[in-house]
Parts: C-alpha cells; sequence; structure tokens
C-alpha cells in the first residue's frame, strides 16, 4: 500500500481520482475509504392532528416538516408565506392558539392538538377581516408578499395589548399598556416589508385598532 | 436539515434519562434558536426529545419571597407577569428588549438560557470555528469582530453571549434548578451557569449530559430602580452591541451586569461597590484586563456611557 503524503492523498489514489471521479457517486459507500455518515434509512415520518382556521386536519409529515410547510404543502393553504425560512422576516406569522409565531420556526409534530389560525381563516375575499379590510384601505403593502404575515400579526398585537402584555417601549412596565404608533412600530418589528409600506400599516392597523374600540 | 427521530416526553426524570442514552439527543422547546441552526445543519441531532407537555409551565412564589419559573415559562408570559413586573422590572425590561413579538410568544425560559452565540463565523459553515468544530480555529480572531467579545475571551475563541434575558437573570442572582438522567436534582448558580470559552468553547454552558432544566428561581426582590438599557443597531429587534442591566437603590448603590460584552452574561461584584461613584469608576473596575479588537474596542466607552446613562436616570 502507498503511503499517504502530507496532504492525504496517496500517489495511486491521486493518479487514479481523475479515471474514478465520474463514477464516485454511483459507487456504493462502501467503496469509499471514508467511513460513510450512516444515512437514516427512512426519514422518521409521524402523524399529526391539528385544527386549521376551525377545520380538522390529519397529515403524517416527515418529523422534519415546519408549520409552515405542512400548511403550504400539504394542506395547500399558501396565503402563509415563506420568507427567510429562519424567523427574521415574519411572513409565516400564523396564530397558534390565540398567540402569534413564526411556523418557520416550528416544528409540525410539535403541534399535535393545536388551533392554527391562517390568513385564509381571517376573512374571505367577500368578508374581509376589519384588519384585512384596513390594509386595503390604506394601501398596506406593495408586492403583498409580507402581507398575510403583516396582517396575522397585526390582530395578534391588538389582542396583545388588550391583554396587557408589556413592551420594550413602555415607560412603565408595570402599567398597562396604551394603544399607540410607538407601539405599533414596537410590536410589529419582527415583520419586515422590504417594499417599505410600514407608514401605510400602521395607518391601517392604526384604524382597525379604533374600529374595535368603537 | 438532517433527519431525526422525534419522541415526546413523558416527564422531565425520563427526559434527561432518554436524552443520556441516546447518541444525537437534543431537547426542544420552543426551538426558536434550535431550528434555525438545524436548517443551516450546525445542529444535527439524531433525535429530538419534545419537552413542550411537560408541566414546567407555571410561575409560583418560593418560601422565602421568591420567585420559582418553569423552565417550558414562555418569555411573554414571564414579562407580563404582575409579580414580575412590580418586582423584578429589569427582568421585564430585558425580555421584551429582545427578538420579536412572535420569538417570544414561542421562546422559553430554559430554552433562552441555553441560546447559541449569534457570531458570524459559528453561522457560516464555511468558516473555521472553535464553537461549532472544536479545534477547526477560529475566524472571528482578526476577522469582523465588531459585535463580538472585548473581554474573558481566549485564542480559540471570541463569540459573546447573545441574549438579554439572562443579564437581567445574573443581576438578580438567580438559580437553575435541573434533573440530571440519575433522576437527581441539582441547583447551579447562574454565575456559574455560563462558562468562558477557554479552550473549550464548544460548551457554553455547565450543564452536563442530558440534564435538562426545570425551573429558574428568583431570591426575593431587591427593591431599588429597575433598569435594561439596550444599544444595537436597530431600535428593534436586532441583538445587542451593549446592553447594561442595573438596580441602582436610593443611596446610589446597587448592582449591574453587562450584555453583549462577554461570553455570559458580565457581572463584576467587586465593581458594584464604585456605583456611587458613578460610571467610570465602576466601568474600570469591571472592564479590567479587557482584550478588544480594533473592530469591536467601541463596546467599551459605549458599555461605561449607557451606564452613565442609566446611572443618570437613576438619580433623576
Amino acid at each position: 500500500m502507498d503511503s499517504p503524503s502530507d496532504i492525504g492523498v496517496s500517489r495511486r489514489g491521486l493518479l487514479t481520482s481523475g479515471a474514478g471521479f465520474a463514477a464516485v457517486t454511483a459507487l456504493p459507500a462502501s467503496a469509499s475509504n471514508k467511513e460513510p455518515v450512516a444515512p437514516m434509512e427512512t426519514p422518521p415520518a409521524l402523524p399529526v392532528q391539528l385544527k386549521v382556521n376551525g377545520k380538522p386536519a390529519e397529515l403524517t409529515v416527515d418529523t422534519r416538516t415546519t408549520l409552515l410547510d405542512a400548511l403550504r404543502e400539504h394542506l395547500h393553504l399558501t396565503g402563509t408565506k415563506k420568507g427567510c425560512d429562519h424567523g427574521q422576516c415574519g411572513a409565516c406569522t400564523v396564530m397558534v392558539n390565540g398567540r402569534r409565531i413564526n411556523s418557520c420556526l416550528s416544528l409540525a409534530v410539535m403541534h399535535e392538538g393545536d388551533s392554527v389560525t391562517t390568513i385564509e381563516g381571517l376573512g374571505t375575499p367577500e368578508d374581509l377581516h376589519p384588519m384585512q379590510a384596513a390594509f386595503v384601505k390604506h394601501d398596506g403593502y406593495q408586492c403583498g408578499y409580507c402581507t398575510p404575515g403583516q396582517i396575522c400579526s397585526a390582530v395578534a398585537v391588538l389582542d396583545e395589548i388588550k391583554a396587557g402584555i408589556p413592551s420594550h417601549v413602555a415607560a412603565d412596565v408595570a402599567a398597562s399598556p396604551a394603544f399607540s404608533e410607538m407601539e405599533i412600530r414596537e410590536r410589529m418589528s419582527g415583520n419586515i416589508c422590504r417594499c417599505g409600506a410600514y407608514s401605510n400599516i400602521v395607518e391601517a392597523i392604526r384604524e382597525a385598532a379604533g374600529r374595535r374600540q368603537a | 436539515m438532517k433527519a431525526f427521530h422525534y419522541t415526546r416526553a413523558s416527564s422531565p426524570a425520563d427526559a434527561a434519562a432518554l436524552a443520556a442514552k441516546t447518541p444525537g439527543a437534543k431537547f426542544i422547546a420552543g426551538g426558536t434558536n434550535l431550528l434555525d441552526l438545524m436548517k443551516l445543519e450546525i445542529e444535527t441531532p439524531a433525535h429530538l426529545i419534545d419537552v413542550n407537555k411537560l408541566a414546567l409551565d407555571r410561575i409560583e412564589e418560593t418560601p422565602d419571597g421568591g420567585l420559582r419559573i418553569g423552565a417550558l415559562v414562555r418569555n411573554t408570559d414571564l414579562a407580563a407577569d404582575k409579580r414580575v413586573r412590580r418586582d423584578y422590572a429589569v427582568l421585564t425590561r430585558a425580555i421584551v428588549a429582545g427578538a420579536s413579538g412572535q420569538l417570544r410568544n414561542k421562546a422559553t425560559t430554559a430554552g433562552n438560557l441555553l441560546q447559541r452565540t449569534r457570531c458570524p463565523y459559528f453561522y457560516d459553515p464555511n468558516q473555521p470555528c472553535n464553537k461549532r468544530k472544536p479545534g477547526s480555529g477560529c475566524a472571528a480572531i482578526g476577522g469582523f469582530s465588531r459585535q463580538l467579545a472585548v473581554i474573558g475571551t481566549s485564542k480559540a475563541c471570541i463569540a459573546t453571549y447573545p441574549g438579554d434575558m439572562a443579564i437581567a437573570m445574573r443581576l438578580l442572582d438567580a438559580t437553575v434548578e435541573t434533573v440530571k438522567p440519575d433522576g437527581a436534582t441539582r441547583k447551579i448558580a447562574i454565575a456559574d451557569f455560563h462558562r468562558l470559552p477557554g479552550d473549550t468553547p464548544h460548551l457554553d454552558n455547565t450543564l452536563q449530559t442530558g440534564e435538562l432544566i426545570t425551573a429558574v428561581t428568583l431570591p426575593k426582590p431587591l427593591g431599588g430602580k429597575h433598569f435594561y438599557h439596550k444599544v444595537r443597531d436597530r431600535a428593534s429587534y436586532a441583538f445587542a452591541l451593549v446592553s447594561v442591566a442595573a438596580v441602582v437603590q436610593k443611596d446610589g448603590t446597587g448592582r449591574v451586569a453587562f450584555g453583549g460584552m462577554a461570553h455570559k452574561p458580565w457581572r463584576v461584584e467587586a465593581a458594584e461597590a464604585a456605583l456611587p461613584k458613578g460610571a467610570a469608576a465602576t466601568a474600570r473596575i469591571a472592564f479590567a484586563g479587557a482584550t478588544p479588537t480594533h473592530d469591536n474596542a467601541f463596546k467599551l466607552p459605549l458599555a461605561e456611557r449607557t451606564l452613565a446613562a442609566v446611572l443618570s436616570e437613576a438619580r433623576g
């Protein structure tokens, strides 16, 4: 056997590697000198039951499936969008058991028995949710890609203020939060709009909040 | 993402025992940091143990006047708890200064303590990183280090601990409660929980294999005025360049801990004795022996000035 050189490649290996290169991918792993990384025989899949927009849904998913991919690819609810897929942009925001989360950073199998509300569950084209109507009225978007996440987030923000959950802009965190533009901007900071429709988004939320208070 | 097996844990002790005997196992709770890292294949667990259904989601008063916070209490719920807002406002302030509303709804108390660094070289699998791959080197040293640590660094790692909540927990002298795979429980002072990198930067904390956090307890309230000032590149939803957690009493004495400066929440008790003398005197002791890089040397005056702003507000 040839002794390996200091860069870990044998002379024979180097001479034959040119010819062998094209065939490498077709070789079984056992033919390689390297210890093969044991691949999982079949990726594990598990059943999960959800309630999505009020309707029961039963699916079997690869454990890697995020809630976002379960909604879009398995249940074909494509209103919820995949932006960054890393919890940085908020396009995938949905409500789970009434609370907004990034559906891209949650596994579907972790949601057994949970109730999920997506943009499709808030309103319909014929019967818009007041927040949807306010976004339309105030032009709270340009391309519209971040909009379902913005609207789900905005609906939850109003609930969070109502529930007395404090925010970073509160002067006194022990006091009940008051509705203000500063509060909207801070609480909506997890939803990025690359078109920069922020001022109209704030106007839309302000109007929807006013309607609800009335 | 690499394929993995998934099991729902039935009790904290069972979860710990299962984690210890299953190769490549990790706990998952909120998942907001772990799944991000799994998508990048920086974390590649072969088995996830879901602890979400364990009944560790309550905040209870302790006999000595403190609070016991279950490991699964979500960041939003901890920040919104009336007792926390009244008696430990620095903790509420730190939590709401971090992440976004969506993430805080999911992230847990224990998971937040275990948050991994945001060093850009840790996040880039094409770069050497001793934290991600022990022995591979550190591309941050000599690289772009603006966000990275200025004190407690080593030749192997200059990463920072990225979180906000833990800075307040360190200030408040919290205790981390755990259960080990043999069912025994353990209490770890928060000061001993996070590690400095040394020559083993892949170890962020002092938990043992399979050990599961069950709660974090706070001693009785300190009184005083509570502050968490966070300086970052945008007004919301960004990691700290520098943060200052402080509790200041009427006589000017108090406590201070810093975020964004080191591999762990940075609190030097000896420096706190200098608080009545002001920010410069305090910072001189807190950051003695600092080893900043060209890129991040600004953090030292920034930390001192942020503390000065806090102390000025405390007097006002």
